[in-house]
């Protein structure tokens, strides 16, 4: 579940050169802008059902925070 | 979901009126790299817009829709009893534009002139309005809702969250009674705890017009730039509450009324941008082939664009009784969802002025 989710980050970002890891702070990524978080908010609902409150993505600063919202569905 | 329901009143007319000026989305880099520009262009999928010059109001559009509907259909102005224009982006702050309409039609003075100012979703609010007001009121005649908007003036062109978004444009739609409409369907919602989604701060009364309140500024870590009399856009999180709200306000229509969601001829969305309305589509399976579309060449034209679409896309279509879904959302939060049939709907061709 952990890689699957990895993978379809990594493709929703367009990021081909490196491998994600949980700890990275994504909102560092030279390809996170708003335009990304769209994506991650569509793909969060598509393949998770997840819909998530602005105001509590806001305090998410790692992928690991990320996969901790698809976990604890 | 307020829900109402109408019998026997319908848009028999229809005219659209935009601004000659096109903007040529992947061009207009005065301020962004054209790189930056192409992606967010062909993520949104706006490649064009019709910009308003500066002597342009909103109400001009309407006013040359109108007259466009009034001479194609050969219309009585004397019996058009109410008249409402629907705008964020009226002439003054004081009278109310559709008064001034109201003259330069040559409406009489016993037509009912009022505004409704609520943004995108108001095409949908302003039917139900008239749809209300016309039922069981022998009355009324005629209603004209007259929908405008430029946007172009809203926004600033230094902030790459919006600036690449909204278009101007202006409709006209004549309502009459008739059974052969049968019944119809509306459901209203309202969200103000999201006010700050959508938002201009300044220039109402609640933050006065000021040297300071038209002062450019520097606003995020971006280095996005506008005044506070200029409208801002939350574009993600209005995404993840338009996912959330507006599937399931569909359906509850749907199961509301009996009406299977699959039996529609068409669903005309509001047209925010491409990439929200194909995930709409996705997410609810619906036939693309039914959803058409205007977001590419007139781009977010606010409350214009659920009615421009019907008049650019559906102009022939709707001769025969045809049922649509129309469902709109935007600044407030407001969103509206409703099934109508059109029967016998004389659509004029859009002009440009």
């Amino acid at each position: 579940m952990e890689q699957k989710f990895l993978d379809l980050l990594k493709e929703i970002l367009e990021i081909e050169d490196r491998e994600l890891l949980m700890t990275d702070n994504f909102r560092e990524y030279p390809e996170w802008d708003s335009l990304a978080y769209l994506s991650v908010i569509a793909m969060l609902d598509e393949e998770y059902g997840i819909q998530i409150e602005g105001s509590e993505f806001k305090k998410l600063k790692t992928v690991g925070d990320l996969f901790s919202v698809v976990t604890k569905k | 979901m307020a829900f109402l329901t109408f019998e026997n009143v319908g848009i028999t007319a229809m005219a659209a009126a935009v601004p000659r000026t096109v903007i040529d989305n992947y061009k207009y880099t005065q301020y962004f790299p054209e790189e930056q520009v192409k992606e967010v262009v062909d993520k949104v999928g706006i490649y064009e817009r019709r910009f308003a010059d500066g002597h342009t109001c909103s109400s001009d559009l309407c006013h040359a829709a109108a007259e466009k509907l009034f001479a194609d259909n050969d219309i009585d102005r004397s019996e058009v009893d109410l008249l409402i224009f629907i705008s964020q982006t009226p002439d003054y702050r004081m009278p109310a534009t559709s008064v001034i309409l109201q003259d330069r039609l040559k409406l009489p003075n016993s037509t009912i002139a009022f505004d409704i100012n609520l943004g995108c979703s108001a095409f949908i609010y302003g039917l139900s309005v008239a749809y209300s007001m016309m039922s069981g009121q022998p009355a009324l005649r005629k209603a004209l809702i007259l929908d405008g908007e430029t946007r172009s003036k809203v926004y600033s062109p230094k902030d790459r969250r919006t600036a690449f978004l909204f278009g101007d444009g202006g409709v006209a739609a004549l309502l009459e009674r008739d059974e052969r409409f049968g019944k119809s369907f509306f459901s209203l919602n309202s969200d103000g705890s999201r006010e700050g989604l959508i938002k201009i701060d300044a220039g109402g009364y609640r933050n006065m017009s000021s040297a300071e309140t038209v002062k450019e500024k520097v606003v995020d870590e971006y280095g996005n730039i506008r005044s506070d009399e200029q409208g801002y856009m939350h574009g993600g999180d209005v995404f993840n509450f338009v996912i959330r709200e507006i599937p399931k306000d569909i359906k509850n229509l749907c199961v509301r009324t009996g009406e299977d969601i699959q039996s529609m001829d068409y669903y005309v969305f509001h047209q925010a941008n491409n990439f929200i309305n194909s995930y709409i589509a996705k997410k609810m399976k619906l036939d693309t082939a039914k959803i058409p579309s205007t977001i590419a060449k007139y781009g977010n034209t606010s409350s214009v664009s659920v009615p421009l679409t019907i008049v650019s896309e559906l102009k022939n279509e709707l001769i025969d009784k045809k049922k649509l879904l129309l469902s709109a959302f935007g600044v407030g939060m407001t969103w509206a969802t409703a099934i109508v049939n059109f029967d016998n709907c004389q659509i004029s061709d859009i002009i440009e002025i």
